[in-house]
């Protein structure tokens, strides 16, 4: 692991109730890795991006960023200090166009003021326009950068879920089974854009993936959760060689 | 025929001030999924704000702006003192329908404490006795100054919605309030705004409504209904549907009171709106929300 951790998560506990979704998960993500957490339906892969963003509260437990706690910051300000994210189920505008959506992600990039928001001001406009036709063209979204996404198939609403993260310039992207629903042909091209997007977007991308295959693929390390807890972390060899593993995640399919 | 352009225009005079009413309605419905039952009393508190700047000697254009402004703190003021807390204790949407409810009550307390119950006329430089012929019929200066102040505010607010950066915000904030969040909009701060705007724009009808009704503390009650049945006609979370909503009702009423029976004029309004959503519940222009997939 090379140098300090970009996100540090030490014990972190959450309690629904009688329910742990996680009980006392550690790891460190370095910059530039690309790390997959996987783990049956149910074991705490969203409980623990819902964490890091700031949408969940833990129990226990801390939550570093660059050196600095995450924990109480409310979700706005998780994104201000470069964490974005995707959605399990997509959480899109749907009434609105793919352009607007990307646009929204540019909206931590304008100027602070509220009042700057309401007056239109063209330079900064056009200069975050040009930042979302980037995204567009990258993700190959150009055929639909004035369709509404509500008229977009799924396969397409996935990526523009991902452009729109991309557009807030993450640091760290959380990628929530971001190939779940897609067909063979494109699980194959979003895992070639998830790899792609560390080289041009220079992020760390922790991504947690149901599917092991493809989660072996991209990720240069696992983190294995079962039942709210780490079961083990290493390489994908490693991982997948772990009679634990095998057990709690292959053995259940 | 004459009458009939009569009835229509004055229907049209009434009905924007019912949009008015409206749109600050579905502007927080839309956004908080909460219908705000405070509306007439801030709007009622705005106005009398209006009225003690005009009766102690300040000019207009320093009492208006001053009265929506008024109208607009108390609301943020609400948002923030009693929304924020009990959302973050996870109150319900009824629960939170029912603290405006209490908030509804405080004002009207407050307002009765400090202005008195007693109507009072409201000093207004636009009458509605000075009346211009147009054609067939007669327009007075305030019903049109009614329509194009309401014209107008629409207008703002449609230009605030759909062309700038912070609409953009709070569109997506009242479409999906934690994908926004995510995306690093501060929700709260485009919650508070649009509470404060919507207070506004009750205090606007508040003001041109107070001439024709008598201020006081009760009288914005009746146009708060409307303005409801206005905004449930347009679909509750549509913004151009509150519009549309307010004309329709404005002039049906006074088509009613016209050619039917004065008697009949309010009740028909609810008619009106049992028959639509009996035919279309969604309202006229509401589309329904998406919720998640
Ligand atoms: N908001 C919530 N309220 C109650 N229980 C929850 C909530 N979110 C997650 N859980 C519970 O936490 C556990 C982990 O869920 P989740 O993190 O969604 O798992 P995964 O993403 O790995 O499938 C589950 O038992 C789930 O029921
Ligand atoms: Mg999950």
């Amino acid at each position: 692991m090379a140098g300090e951790g970009l996100l540090e998560v030490r014990d972190l506990t959450l309690r629904f109730g009688g329910i742990t979704a996680l009980g006392g998960v550690g790891l460190t993500i370095a910059e530039g890795e690309t790390v997959g957490v996987i783990g049956p339906n149910g074991s705490g892969k969203t409980s623990l991006f819902n964490c890091v963003t700031g949408l969940y509260r833990p129990t226990s437990g801390s939550i570093r960023f660059r050196g600095e706690s995450l924990l109480g910051l409310s979700p706005d300000r998780v994104t201000a200090r470069g964490v974005a994210r995707t959605f399990q189920n997509l959480r899109l505008f749907l009434n609105m166009t793919v352009l607007d959506n990307l646009m929204l992600g540019r909206h931590l990039h304008f100027r602070r003021s509220l009042w700057a928001a309401a007056l239109r001001l063209r330079g900064e406009e056009v200069r975050h326009r040009e930042r979302c036709e980037e995204i567009i063209e990258f993700l190959d979204l150009e055929a639909w950068r004035d369709a509404r996404v509500a008229s977009c198939a799924y396969g397409v609403q996935k990526r523009i879920e991902l452009g729109r993260a991309l557009a807030t310039e993450p640091k760290l992207l959380l990628l929530d089974e971001p190939v779940s629903g897609l067909t063979a042909e494109e699980k194959d091209e979003v895992s070639y854009w998830i790899h792609e997007v560390r080289g041009r977007f220079g992020v760390t991308v922790l991504l947690v993936e149901h599917d092991l295959r493809v989660a072996s693929r991209l990720a240069s390390r696992m983190v294995v959760l079962d039942h709210g807890e780490k079961l083990t972390e290493g390489t994908p060899e490693e991982v997948q060689r772990h009679p634990g593993v095998i057990r709690a995640y292959l053995g259940d399919q | 025929m004459g009458n009939f352009l009569q009835y229509t225009l004055t229907g049209l005079a009434a009905g924007s001030l019912y949009a008015l009413v409206a749109l600050g309605l579905v502007l927080i419905y839309r956004s908080a999924r909460v219908l705000n039952f405070a509306h007439g009393d801030m709007a009622t508190f705005g106005t009398f704000v209006a009225f003690s700047l005009a009766t102690s000697g300040r000019p207009l254009w320093i009492s208006l702006p001053l009265a929506l402004l008024a109208g607009a703190v108390v609301a943020v003021v609400f948002y923030f003192a009693a929304l924020v807390p009990a959302q973050r204790k996870g109150a319900t949407q009824l629960g939170q329908v029912i603290l405006t409810l209490g908030l509804a009550l405080i004002f009207q307390g407050f307002t009765v404490y400090q202005w008195g119950a007693e109507p009072t006329s409201f000093p207004f430089p636009l009458s509605d006795t000075k009346v211009w012929k147009v054609g067939p019929v007669y327009v007075s200066e305030l019903a049109i100054g009614t329509l194009a102040a309401a014209a107008l505010a629409s207008l703002l607010l449609f230009l605030l919605t759909q062309k700038t950066r912070l609409g953009l915000a709070m569109r997506a904030t009242s479409e999906n309030l934690q994908a926004a969040q995510t995306l690093g909009i501060p929700t709260r701060q485009v919650l508070a705004f649009a509470w404060g705007a919507a207070a506004a724009l009750g205090v606007v009808a508040g003001i041109f409504l107070a001439p024709v009704l008598m201020l006081d503390p009760f009288f914005m009650l009746d146009p708060m209904f409307k303005g409801l049945a206005a905004a449930v006609l347009g679909g509750l979370n549509s913004l151009p549907g509150a519009v549309v909503g307010g004309l329709v009702l404005g002039v049906v009423e006074s088509l009613a009171g016209g050619y039917l029976a004065m008697e009949f004029k309010s009740s028909l309004a609810f008619v009106l709106i049992v028959a639509v959503l009996l035919v279309r519940p969604e309202g006229l222009l509401g589309k329904e929300f998406q919720e998640r997939v």
